[in-house]
């Protein structure tokens, strides 16, 4: 080997040295930005950015208003809104009542139609997860009537109850089943293998089995079914009023269509829009409580 | 019981183990014949697929024979029973109830007819005390350690006292102090109790440690039981002793003679 060779090899190392050095260096940096972007990032930063968001979409309804006429300002709206939450519980016959009495029986023909769902579609939703003949004699109805507006149904409860406020609840009823029945039966029927081991090695009564380990185990999906339901129901019970008319948020809506105060139908799709976030919110509390992971 | 039902404890007798799957029958276990003492501790060893787990499965009474029949202390196993409890290899605790309450569930299944509360409550806390969880028995299983979940899965088995302890790879998702721990415990808690075990394993020092007979079985499909090594090292054993022990060396080869080079080329696995 001679020299010059030696001397080269002596150089590559020593410029791979550099090199990496180098990178080194550069990763360096590289890190030093990225913790500098994530203290820029602090939590506070998020609710800052909705905040701007907010901004800007209530700019850009405010040049919409500017365009349109008809559409009111968003301040125009807040100080109607003001005005209507002064007094939300006045109550001047049944085609006139403060917005509380409205939402409050909007709330409770969810809750009517929301519970017997639970009470009738989370005892199916076991059966069918339970006893594969059930699951095999149902499915086909469920997946059939599944993807029917639940609004469909309004007419069948219209004949059925002969009035329209349980024909709104039976909407209620139709479109929040279907999310607990699913949800409950997928629950039980991914309960693991081991789980029902356990219940066999035990020897386990029924009743154990079902306390101790079908009902906790499915607890979970069970809730995710619950927060769908509601969160539909929610959806549904707006149009539901405004076909049944009554007492109520959806139909207040359309009541203020018709007076053509535009600017009660937008304090209407925030006041929907909130008490839904509120329900969804209660929902991801109790599904938080329930959870063992 | 006369001394020959306590020879016979556990009988496995002629036993066939056929599964059905889409490709047609497929022979698990053949030809199984096996006789357990009262007292022994017994580990089936193989490669995996070999049907160890199908074999305490069968025990077990989870699911039942083909072919032959299993008998355990005199009555033919037809299903489950808390008299052959099981320690599941990941530990399957009930994630909602407390570690306590996981053992009291047993306790409760075995004892509530002729104990009261009192007596059951206290019967779950010596035994976690046996396995030495009495400082964090009321936590929930995820708050507590893989090791410590395996406890509670050995303590849940042990509290019903059972006939027979079955173990299914019970240390096998442990870290390698952790299981030496383990192991060295279940040897106090054998001793100390004298119960008959049976253990899937595939672990050779695991096996000739805890063992009276290492029941090792060929690669399936159709697995048999190849050769039964008798282990006659002195109770109680000690590791650290055992570890230049010739004797113990001996028979740790005689395992690893047969998985490795008797039993060296498992089948390829079907899917």
């Amino acid at each position: 080997m001679s020299e010059g060779e030696t001397k080269s090899i002596a150089e590559l190392v020593l410029e791979q040295q550099r090199e990496s050095e180098a990178l080194r260096q550069r990763e360096q940096k590289r890190l030093a930005l990225r913790e500098q972007l994530a203290r820029l990032f602090d939590p506070f930063v998020p609710a800052l950015l909705g905040v701007l968001g907010f901004i800007i979409f209530l700019s850009i309804w405010e040049a919409i208003h500017r365009s349109i006429e008809q559409i009111p300002s968003p301040a125009f709206t807040f100080a109607a809104a003001l005005k209507l939450f002064a007094d939300p519980f006045y109550s001047n016959g049944p085609n006139d009542q403060g917005i509380g009495w409205n939402i409050l029986s909007s709330l409770r023909r969810v809750g009517l139609g929301f519970g017997l769902a639970a009470a009738v579609g989370i005892p199916i939703g076991f059966l069918i997860g339970r006893f594969r003949l059930f699951h095999a004699m149902t499915s086909p109805i469920i997946s059939l009537l599944r993807p029917v507006s639940p609004l469909a149904w309004l007419p069948i409860g219209l004949l059925l109850f002969k009035a329209a406020n349980p024909a709104a609840i039976w909407c209620i009823f139709i479109c929040s089943i279907w999310p607990m029945v699913i949800n409950t039966a997928v629950g039980v029927s991914k309960i693991p293998q081991d789980y029902i081991n356990i219940a066999r090695v035990l020897n386990l009564s029924e009743w154990k089995v079902f306390t101790k380990i079908l009902f906790p185990a499915t607890l979970p999906y069970m809730l995710t079914g619950v927060r769908l339901s509601i969160g539909t129901a929610w959806l549904v019970i707006v149009a539901a009023e405004m076909l049944t008319g009554g007492v109520g948020i959806g139909f207040w809506l359309w009541d203020e269509w018709n007076n053509l105060k535009v600017e009660n139908i937008i304090i209407a799709i925030f006041v929907i829009g909130i008490v839904g976030l509120l329900l969804e919110y209660c929902m991801i509390a109790v599904a938080k409580r329930f959870s063992y992971e | 019981m006369n001394s020959s039902a306590l020879e016979r404890y556990l009988l496995v007798e002629e036993v066939q183990q056929t599964f059905k799957t889409k490709k047609g029958p497929f022979v698990a276990l053949e030809d199984i014949n096996l006789s357990v003492k009262q007292g022994e501790f017994i580990t089936l060893i193989g490669h995996s697929g070999c049907g160890k787990s199908t074999l305490l499965n069968l025990i077990a009474g989870l699911t039942l024979p083909t072919e032959g029949r299993l008998i355990c202390a005199g009555r033919e196993i037809a299903g489950p029973g808390p008299n052959r409890a099981v320690v599941f290899q990941n530990h399957s605790l009930l994630p909602w109830l407390s570690c306590f309450e996981n053992v009291y569930l047993g306790v409760e299944r075995v004892f509530a007819a002729t104990e009261n509360k009192v007596q059951l409550k206290e019967r779950t806390e010596e035994v976690m005390a046996l396995v030495g969880l009495t400082a964090s028995q009321h936590k929930m299983p995820h708050e507590v350690s893989g090791g410590m979940k395996q406890r509670v899965g050995i303590a849940r088995a042990l509290a019903m006292e059972p006939q027979v302890l079955l173990l299914d790879e019970p240390f096998g998702a442990l870290d390698a102090l952790t299981r030496a721990n383990l192991q060295d415990e279940l040897i106090k808690i054998m001793a100390s109790k004298n119960s008959t075990a049976v253990m899937v394993t595939h672990d050779v020092d695991e096996a000739v440690l805890l063992s009276d007979r290492i029941v090792m079985m060929t690669n399936g499909p159709a697995a048999r039981i190849g050769e039964i090594l008798s282990v006659e090292l002195e109770r109680p054993r000690d590791r650290v002793a055992l570890a230049h022990n010739t004797q113990y060396l001996d028979y740790r080869t005689a395992v690893i003679d047969f998985l490795y080079r008797k039993q060296g080329h498992p089948a390829p696995a079907k899917a």
